[in-house]
């Protein structure tokens, strides 16, 4: 168990820079998640902490201990790869205790940890088999195996569970919360997907090009995107976006679409009158309404039931906009639909797409 | 199956017969001339198989001839050739395959121009070489010169077969304590058998079947290697052809036998179930 310092910590391959001083502190026994998009170098920065790449600038601290110099061995780091990387030519139980053999610990030891972790993984029935004649699912947890006899200060799991199937997937995100919650152990894990972010992260930080966008709780990123890329990047299916100005006037504020609407917020912000801002609203947000001042008309594009509930597909003025709702009605939803949105569902970024800080209304009447 | 498909296996198997008996075909005719008797060499024009079997040829060519020391100089020269070239182009296949380092470049080219040269050019330049430090006329000259020249072919070989693993392994094994040394070796090194194997039986073949630099480096029986010794029945007014053939026989023996010994680990898919699922 150990607290993870990243500081300050950028990487060049040749030229390309990938990494643009990122900073990050981890505590001990926490669960944070990295999230981004394709190449926005989680993978570099998850290989950095275990050592398999070099940090070009900036320090990694394990512990309070400075590792940029540290071979992997010397990590005592325990790392899952999306490939699995389980020894072909070992059996299942050689696999798992590979590290401990070579750390030159006792037979006895070796033993009950490799029957410990089987036992947690329900690999025992596995153990004298070769990767080979595994499934993917088996394989999977013998990756984890390998990961937990040794008893490490962190795991590192890079997108561990992308090979595997939508139902075995759910499945080894519970065991894995459930692993974290007995073992407590230090944890990054690198994911694309959305729900696992969501469900095993105490924290989650959204990355993109190389910079950390945000950091925080499932739900203060959920509720509160830094800005546009983790509004966006956040959510599925994904938050939609107006270009509007911003007024106020009295006590009201509000956001005035292209084509004249006024969209009521619910307080103030720090804005110029008439500043450009954008408009955020998740699907799930969106209120299929009767006509009024403040809705909006919209034409059904496509119409997609999850089952759970409905996508709908609109155009908005041309644009193209999506709602979420349970309410079934939707399915026979007509050539054109109303839309209203609830103001305290509202976000409001402004033109350099950061949320735009929020400032009481009375104070703007000044 | 339909008849289309029929017709298309039984017409690609044909082909493929012709061409394994078209291979195979010198080697039964040394085989048969090897049990022939001398008198019904000549006497019973073409046919496929003598009417009278006889082993004499390889009774004199056992007994009577230089042959069992230019058999036993062959296996030494081959074995140490094959096992010395093998063990630095493992080292080299895996640097190259793994480490980024400067002069990488120029390293490569340097070992594809050595493999540029018709060997006939190098023969007197390396004889040069050679006789001030009292290599030629020895074993381990002949062993020097094949290392040098199998090298580069067996390096980019193994290279090849070091690049078909995936890096993650020995990654996997850094993260689980293993040095860069030891990952090579209890991770990296058992998949590539094969490999190994491969390059073992190229090497091993090459140097037991090599003629031209055995024939301008050594002189005399003691060092000869065999295909320099199979010359030796070649007098100036006849073609002992019976022994000839026999020694030839004799001499495939042990690249039967090794090949035997390595086709196993020729066998690929031993690093199935690696990675993915
Ligand atoms: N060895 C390398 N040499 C040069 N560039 C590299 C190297 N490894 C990664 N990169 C580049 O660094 C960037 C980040 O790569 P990285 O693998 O960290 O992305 P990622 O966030 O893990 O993406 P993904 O979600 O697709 O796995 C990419 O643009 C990639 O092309
Ligand atoms: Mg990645």
């Amino acid at each position: 168990m150990a607290s993870i310092d990243i500081r300050n910590v950028r990487k060049n391959f040749g030229i390309v820079s990938v990494l643009h001083g990122v900073d990050l502190a981890i505590e001990n026994g926490e669960f944070v998640v990295l999230v981004g998009p394709s190449g926005c170098g989680k993978s570099t920065l998850l290989r950095m902490i275990a050592g398999l790449e070099e940090v070009t600038e900036g320090e990694i601290r394990i512990d309070g201990v400075r590792v940029n110099e540290r071979a992997p061995k010397d990590r005592d780091i325990a790392m899952v790869f999306q490939s699995y990387a389980l020894y072909p030519h070992m059996n299942v139980a050689e696999n798992m205790s590979y590290g401990l053999r070579i750390r030159k610990a006792a037979r006895e030891k070796i033993t009950a940890a490799v029957s410990n972790a089987a036992r947690k993984l329900e690999l025992q029935p596995l153990l004298a088999r070769r990767p080979k004649a595994l499934s993917g699912g088996q394989r999977q947890r013998v990756a984890m195996g390998r990961a937990i006899v040794r008893q490490p200060k962190a795991f590192l799991f890079d997108e561990p569970l992308s090979n595997l199937d939508a139902r075995l997937r759910e499945q080894m995100r519970a065991e894995i919360k459930k692993l974290h919650r007995d073992l407590g152990a230090t944890s990054i894990y690198v994911t694309h997907d959305q729900i696992e972010a969501m469900t095993l992260a105490d924290r989650i930080v959204a990355m993109h090009e190389g910079v950390v966008q945000q950091v925080g709780s499932p739900l203060e990123l959920y509720d509160r995107p830094a800005n546009l890329f983790v509004a966006g990047f956040i959510g599925s299916p994904a938050m939609n976006f107006l270009s509007a100005r911003y007024e106020f006037g009295g006590s009201t504020a509000g956001a005035r679409l292209p084509d004249g609407t006024l969209i009521g917020l619910s307080s103030g912000y720090q804005l110029e009158q008439g500043a450009a801002v954008t408009l955020g609203i998740r699907p799930e947000h969106v209120e299929m309404s009767p006509a009024s001042e403040s809705s909006l008309r919209a034409t059904v594009d496509l119409i997609e039931p999850t089952g759970f509930g409905i996508i709908l597909h609109l155009g908005l003025h041309g644009l193209p906009f999506n709602v979420f709702t349970l309410d079934r009605a939707a399915l026979t939803a007509g050539p054109t639909v109303t839309v209203a949105f609830p103001p305290q569902h509202l976000h409001l970024f402004d033109e350099t797409g950061k949320r735009a800080l929020e400032s009481g209304l009375q104070k703007r009447k000044s | 199956m339909n008849r289309y498909s029929i017709f298309g296996t039984a017409l690609h198997r044909l082909a493929i017969l012709c061409y394994v008996v078209f291979a195979l075909f010198p080697l039964f005719w040394l085989l048969k001339v090897s049990v022939t008797p001398n008198d019904l060499l000549y006497s019973e024009g073409v046919r496929m198989w003598p009417s009278q079997m006889s082993f004499e040829h390889f009774r004199f060519v056992l007994a009577h001839s230089a042959f069992p020391i230019f058999f036993r100089n062959s296996m030494i020269v081959a074995g140490a050739t094959a096992v010395i070239v093998t063990l630095l182009a493992s080292l080299s296949g895996y640097a190259l395959s793994r480490f980024t380092f400067r002069g990488k470049y120029w390293l490569v080219a340097l070992m594809l121009l050595t493999q540029m040269f018709p060997l006939v050019m190098l023969v007197a330049p390396i004889f040069k070489m050679l006789s001030p430090l009292g290599l030629t006329n020895s074993l381990t000259g002949l062993v020097v010169v094949y290392t040098a020249f199998n090298i580069p072919f067996a390096t980019f070989l193994m290279q090849s077969f070091f690049d078909g693993i995936p890096k993650e392994l020995e990654e996997a094994a850094k993260i689980d304590g293993a040095t860069q040394f030891m990952a090579f070796r209890q991770i990296i090194l058992p998949l590539t058998l094969p490999g190994i194997a491969a390059t073992l039986g190229f090497v091993f073949t090459a140097a037991w079947s090599e003629l031209l630099f055995a024939l301008m480096l050594i002189s005399g029986n003691s060092a000869a290697t065999f295909p320099v010794g199979l010359l030796t029945f070649v007098s100036k007014f006849s073609v002992d052809f019976g022994q000839m053939m026999a020694a030839g026989v004799l001499a495939l023996i042990p690249a039967c036998l090794f090949f035997l010994f390595i086709q196993r680990y020729l066998v690929q898919g031993l690093t199935a179930g690696a990675v993915k699922g």
